[in-house]
């Protein structure tokens, strides 16, 4: 059973259609990378997914359970819907961290939240809390910067925050972790660390979709490449399939234009 | 006693009352402040299309119709656009025009300097809060956080933080606006310093309250300044 199953999405803002008929599937484990030009729906349909849009139509289907399909009048409860909503990570453009808070709060806040509607909270809260801490040192260890715990966001390079935002969704345990362009707001120097930290998560077989400028990058890292134009998947497959023999000649300009 | 000691202590006495006007406009202006932000702020509505001739022929024109949200900035616009002296005296000689019983000197007041920096603040409030960028609200949800929660761990503590020096002037601001409050025979201090031209031509009880003004707008200076020093660990 795929972990995603996405079939015939469409989304429009106002009079521009965005995405016009997307489907895709991907496996457990899997990483799969969407490139495409500026404008092509590939972080609208990231923002699909995450449910921080919502489509039009179409139907999206997480391990096995179809959570957006309005044709067949699939509406979630809340308790559904936040259910959905953490089975992706999301690591955004601009990192969004909280920076009133310092790294190690930055990864464990959401936790320590919904900490509190456990029945045993009041009962194990030091425990618990320790828990959450414990758990989150390890992934700042993971991500290589377990010893800026206590700094505050304003104090890293922007390729450390991207790092923090990084354990910050592994922190939710995500069945997908989502990437919408995660370097393109980094000085070219920096994009190596954060690079380096998605390739040892797909090292470790975590799911991921990523959105990426980086042909390089995709290449290396996919099991599967998808081209995304005008809001249609152009072209899918494994990334030698992609950039060699299946690339149209639409794609083979926009390869050529990223250098 | 000496005439000093005893205009001291009768200024003072009418400091405690503008003391306490400004504490309770305080407290009962920030709540209903960031109620009028967030009603202005409101998307509960309409949208409605308005079919046009356009270039190419027939369109459909969005417009939206937020009622709750035009209630709030006609209510700003109406309290902003007039004079607070105005409104005390409709407020306190209001209900007397109309057949009703008139409220406390005191109450009238309250009432009127309340919603007149409600408003003020409101328009604070939704400034601060429309400047944190949409990314920290769609970190929060992504992390399975509610809106609330959302709000109250992430957003509101930067939203202080922005908001402190525009606060700090209307909190000045108010100090001395209380002294309005005379105009309806409410005593606090100018009143009590005028009283002595009118009984005595005396004139340097009144040139004496500025101290008070000074030393107290002085505290607030520092008050602010240390909360703004307190916030300085992080940037937003």
């Amino acid at each position: 059973m795929s972990i995603l199953e996405v079939k015939d999405l469409y989304k429009s803002f106002g009079k521009t259609q965005v995405l016009r008929g997307i489907s895709f599937s991907m496996e457990q484990g899997e990483v799969l990378s969407i490139i495409g030009s500026s404008g092509s729906g590939k972080t609208t349909l990231l923002r699909c997914l995450t449910s921080l849009e919502r489509a039009d139509s179409g139907s999206i289907t997480v391990n096995g359970k179809t959570v957006f399909d309005p044709a067949a009048g699939v509406k979630l409860t809340r308790e559904e819907a936040r259910e959905n909503q953490l089975q992706f990570g999301m690591v955004f453009q601009q990192f969004n961290l909280f920076p009133q808070y310092s790294v190690l709060d930055n990864v464990t806040l959401a936790r320590r939240l919904h900490a509190k509607e456990l029945p045993d909270y009041a009962s194990r809260k030091k425990q618990i809390i320790e828990e959450i801490e414990t758990d989150a040192m390890y992934l700042l260890d993971r991500v290589g910067l377990a010893q800026k715990a206590k700094n505050y966001p304003c104090q890293l390079s922007g390729g450390q925050q991207q790092r923090v935002a990084i354990a910050r969704a592994l922190a939710m345990k995500p069945a997908i972790l989502c990437f919408d362009e995660p370097t393109s707001a980094l000085d070219p120097e920096l994009t190596g660390e954060v690079l380096a930290v998605i390739r040892s998560l797909a090292s470790q077989h975590t799911t991921m979709i990523i959105v990426t400028h980086e042909m390089n990058f995709a290449r290396d890292v996919s099991d599967t490449v998808l081209f995304m134009d005008g809001g249609i998947v152009a072209v899918k497959g494994a990334p030698d399939y992609v950039f060699g023999e299946g690339a149209t000649p639409r794609m083979r300009t926009f390869i050529g234009k990223m250098g | 006693m000496s005439m000093f000691w005893s205009v001291t202590l009768n200024l003072l006495e009418g400091f405690g009352m503008t003391l306490t006007l400004f504490a309770l406009t305080l407290l009962f202006a920030i709540p209903l402040g960031l109620l009028i932000a967030f009603g202005s702020m409101s998307k509960l509505g309409k949208t409605f299309y308005r079919k046009t001739s356009g270039s190419e022929g027939k369109e459909k024109k969005p417009f939206a119709v937020y009622p709750i949200a035009a209630l709030c900035k006609f209510f700003v616009w109406v309290i902003r656009g007039t004079p607070l002296m105005l409104q005390l005296i409709v407020i306190f000689y209001g209900p007397g025009l109309l057949g009703y019983d008139l409220l406390p000197r005191f109450t009238a007041v309250l009432i009127a300097f309340s919603i007149n920096y409600a408003c003020y603040f409101s328009e604070i409030f939704r400034g601060g809060i429309e400047s944190i960028p949409k990314g920290q609200y769609e970190a929060g949800q992504v992390l399975g956080m509610t809106r609330v929660q959302t709000f109250f761990h992430v957003v509101l503590l930067q939203v202080v933080k922005r908001i402190i020096p525009p606060m700090g002037n209307e909190i000045i601001t108010l100090v001395k606006d209380t002294s309005l409050a005379r105009v309806i025979s409410v005593y606090e201090i100018i009143w009590n310093a005028q009283a002595y031209i009118k009984r005595e031509g005396l004139l340097w009880p009144l040139l004496y309250t500025a101290v008070f003004y000074l030393l107290f707008s002085g505290f607030l200076s520092l008050l602010f300044g240390y909360i703004e020093k307190k916030l300085d660990y992080f940037k937003s």
